[in-house]
């Protein structure tokens, strides 16, 4: 398998006001998994949009199968058998599954027929859901499927496409762990049919499992290219910082105080069924579970985001009326949700006034202005708090990477001065670096005395980071283990079943 | 998912038709009038016209816009197809030497340059990225601007009888309007069901990015499907004129808030990609019933416009509950 299908030969592709690639070669084997990574801002996301067809580069050569191609449009790339699942699903949700696999190329009745073949597109979409194991039924409308569902069918379409590169960006990102296992024996399958796939991740684990080859970006360039095997875990990290990383979770243990938070068979009514757990100064409570166990909806009750149907929330030996999330941030609550795409920034809105809109009573200057001078500074203290890249506080925040948009709405928060955070997914999407930047911030904020609940689906986050960790099964809380009992196999054994526990 | 959540999910789905149901059966009690033939023929035939226009705006509605300019193609439509079918003895007195235009030629044209409209739309909002409200306002206004300047305000009365007879004929029982009406809501229901085309609607309406990606051409289909819309307003605006017996510039004023409202109680979402054949001729005839029957009961029209806006909101507010997302 030393063929090469694929070259891109010094591709450059600017946006306004930044260099994303700068002159970047990537070679791919085929038959060959080969993993992308780097940093987020890298220009992963970018080279693919190149090869795909939706941002062509400026400039530079792709040669696809030792010929040259230019790649204008999504189509051509598509009939050049090159397939993309992107990260950030985009299903046509009131169709069904069988009209969403085949749009754009439905089966006609006949050759000249104008009409639809409906009972093709059905068998059709049967046989290669079954060929994948997937036990879904084609009609069945898309909105209606979990996100892993979603993303099952992205692969299901684009091996359909019998294309001879895949390119998946952050696959495994919502799927639980079986789920992952699913995909990476589809993975295998590929292969054996000789298809290369390039795998976006972050996740340092999946790359030693699944790829042969891994290749770093950082800041629009190469960095390196090589065989997994002649690379370790702490060489990858070095790659792509272009710093050695000592310490993953940098926990600081600090003193934990009396219970600030109380929460009492909280209900909402199909997802949570009567939680109840305190929350401590100084603690940060990890919280785990599998995708759809209930913990956002958990969080999304105590902070008035959802209406719960019963329960109550004492803060500081208070009873509180929690209904909506302007009482849970006067009660000096924050919440960092999971999607920031969907309920976190404002996307046409500048990166500084993403960060002071939950906090505009602070700048009020004379009753109705707002004052503009300690906005600047207040902003570009946590711009260089939290490294936040961005061209200048006034660039649009939806132009920042993902990870950089995550981190103006942790400072969003932290402005807010909150004693209590609730943070969901804080590192999702976000490359090494910037985790460990935040989970720094995480641990200081503790050691200020601030309490957090963070909801992880990473387990070495979770066990890394967290003085107790609460998991949650199928809207319960079935385990609150102290750190010393920290251990991947207990999570996971309450996080797929409701035990007789009782619950600290 | 107990029976009770299945009751309730069937309820959703086709509570447009089950109130359609109920007003027929209280007015039918409420009038003596309102279940002859004679009666129910005459909703058919107002509706039919109306029903034309409703379809095609509808499509533009599921793909994510709007057509605000149909009820001036009607008008548009309507002057440049009635000044060529004028009875020869009226037009003689001031040209006496007018050609002989064939019905069929006259439709053609009037069908031509009312679909003209349409694709200037399409062209507009796909080329440019102006959105759809705008540019068919604008259209409107220029439409109708032509419509009054060819005509200078004045009907265009006195059309010959063999162009009358299309609109105000009929086969046996049925007439020739409810026929055209029938024939395009078959049409639009395959369109819509069965072809290519309407996949690509829905996909547009749903989620354009996803079509864009799927490969689809997305602004050859917009083109299209407002090319649609100006076709079935050219149609309507031949039948009324044909039924009216006169071309009138002002003809189709209001059409396009009437078309709109019946797709939308129909249960075409303004959010896109969600809408279906017979809802919409239900929402056609739920309009139609609620005119005939206050009519009937000597109720004032300018009530009928009130109860008219209520149900609309009403109408929307149910589909935003019916239609909104498990997530």
């Amino acid at each position: 398998m030393e063929e090469i299908i694929l070259e891109m030969r010094d591709i450059v592709r600017t946006f306004p006001g930044v260099k994303a690639l700068n002159g970047v070669n990537f070679v791919l084997k085929k038959g060959s998994v080969h993993a992308l990574m780097g940093e987020n801002g890298a220009g992963k996301s970018t080279l693919m949009k190149c090869l795909v067809g939706i941002n062509p580069p400026d400039s530079g050569t792709i040669i696809l199968k030792g010929k040259q191609v230019t790649i204008p449009n999504p189509l051509v790339a598509r009939n050049l058998g090159i397939a993309m699942i992107y990260q950030e699903l985009n299903p046509v949700l009131e169709r069904s599954v069988m009209e969403n696999i085949w749009l754009g190329r439905e089966p006609m009745r006949g050759k000249r027929s104008p009409l639809v073949d409906h009972k093709a597109m059905y068998n059709n979409t049967k046989a290669l859901l079954a060929d994948l194991e997937l036990d879904l039924d084609p009609r069945q409308k898309v909105k209606e499927l979990s996100v892993a569902k979603m993303q099952m069918i992205e692969i299901a379409k684009a091996i359909s496409f019998n294309a001879d590169i895949v390119i998946m960006d952050e696959p495994t990102s919502a799927l639980t762990t079986n789920e992952v296992e699913h995909l990476f024996s589809m993975i295998d399958r590929l292969k054996k049919r000789g298809v290369s796939v390039i795998y976006i991740t972050h996740k340092m684990d999946e790359i030693f499992r699944v790829a042969d080859e891994v290749t770093v970006l950082r800041d629009g360039s190469n960095v390196t290219s090589k065989p997994v095997a002649e690379m370790d875990i702490n060489s990858l990290i070095t790659a792509m910082v272009g710093r050695e990383l000592t310490e993953m979770f940098p926990k600081i243990d600090c003193p934990i105080g009396e219970v600030r938070m109380e929460v009492r068979h909280l209900k909402v009514p199909g997802l949570i069924h009567d939680a109840s757990f305190d929350l401590r100064r100084g603690e940060i409570l990890g919280v785990a579970g599998l995708v759809g166990a209930g913990r956002t909806e958990m969080m999304e009750a105590i902070f008035g985001l959802r209406q719960k149907s019963g329960g109550e929330i004492i803060i500081d030996g208070k009873k509180r009326t929690i209904n909506s999330p302007v009482d849970a941030i006067n009660c000096r609550m924050g919440f960092l949700t999971e999607d920031r795409r969907l309920t976190g920034i404002i996307p046409v809105l500048s990166v500084k006034n993403n960060t002071i809109i939950a906090n505009l009573d602070r700048y009020k200057k004379a009753k109705f202005f707002l004052d503009h001078k300690k906005i600047n500074r207040d902003c570009l203290e946590y711009k260089e708090m939290l490294n936040i890249r961005t061209p200048s506080l006034d660039a649009l925040i939806q132009n920042l990477s993902g990870g950089n948009q995550q981190k103006v709405l942790v400072a969003r928060w932290l402005l807010t001065n909150s004693d209590i955070l609730i943070l969901d997914e804080p590192t999702r999407g976000i490359d090494v670096g910037a985790k460990a930047e935040i989970h720094s911030l995480i641990t200081k904020l503790a050691s200020e005395g601030k309490s957090i609940i963070m909801v992880s689906s990473e387990m070495p986050e979770i066990i890394g980071m967290s003085d107790r960790v609460m998991v949650v099964c199928q809207g319960r809380i079935t385990a609150m283990l102290d750190r010393k009992d920290l251990d991947q196999e207990t999570i996971m054994r309450y996080a797929t079943s409701i035990s007789n526990h009782a619950v600290a | 998912m107990g029976t009770e959540n299945v009751v309730l999910k069937l309820a959703n789905k086709y509570a447009i038709f089950v109130i359609l149901i109920v007003m027929v059966v209280a007015l039918s009690f409420l009038s003596p009038f309102f279940l002859t033939g004679q009666n129910l023929i005459n909703v058919l035939i107002t509706e039919s016209g109306r029903g034309i226009l409703a379809l095609g705006v509808a499509f533009t509605i599921m793909s994510k816009g709007i057509d605000l300019s149909v009820g001036s193609v009607v008008s548009l439509v309507s002057v440049i197809v009635a000044s060529m079918v004028q009875d020869p003895t009226y037009t003689a007195r001031i040209f006496p030497n007018m050609p002989y235009v064939a019905p069929l030629v006259a439709i053609v044209v009037g069908l031509f340059v009312g679909t003209l409209v349409g694709v200037i739309n399409g062209s507009l909002i796909a080329y440019t990225g102006i959105p759809p409200f705008i540019a068919t306002l604008g259209t409107q206004i220029i439409a109708r601007g032509i419509a009054l300047i060819i005509t200078n305000a004045y009907p265009v009365p006195m059309l010959r009888q063999d162009f009358k007879d299309i609109g105000q004929g009929s086969v046996g029982v049925i007439p020739n309007v409810v026929i055209v009406f029938a024939v395009i809501a078959i049409i639009a229901y395959l369109l819509l069901n069965h072809t290519k085309f309407g996949k690509s609607v829905y996909a547009i309406g749903g989620n354009v990015n996803a079509a864009r990606t799927s490969g689809i051409k997305v602004e050859k289909n917009l083109v299209e499907i407002y090319a649609f819309s100006a076709f079935c307003a050219s149609l309507a605006g031949v039948l009324i004129t044909s039924r009216a017996a006169s071309g009138i510039a002002t003809l189709g004023t209001g059409y396009e808030t009437d078309a709109i409202a019946a797709a939308t109680i129909g249960g075409t979402s303004h959010a896109g990609g969600i809408g279906t054949v017979p809802g919409i001729l239900a929402g056609i005839l739920i309009l139609g019933v609620l005119n005939n029957g206050l009519l009937l009961l000597g109720i004032s029209p300018y009530l009928q416009q009130v109860i008219k806006g209520a149900i609309i909101i009403g109408a929307v507010v149910f589909d935003m509950r019916k239609n909104a997302r498990k997530h």
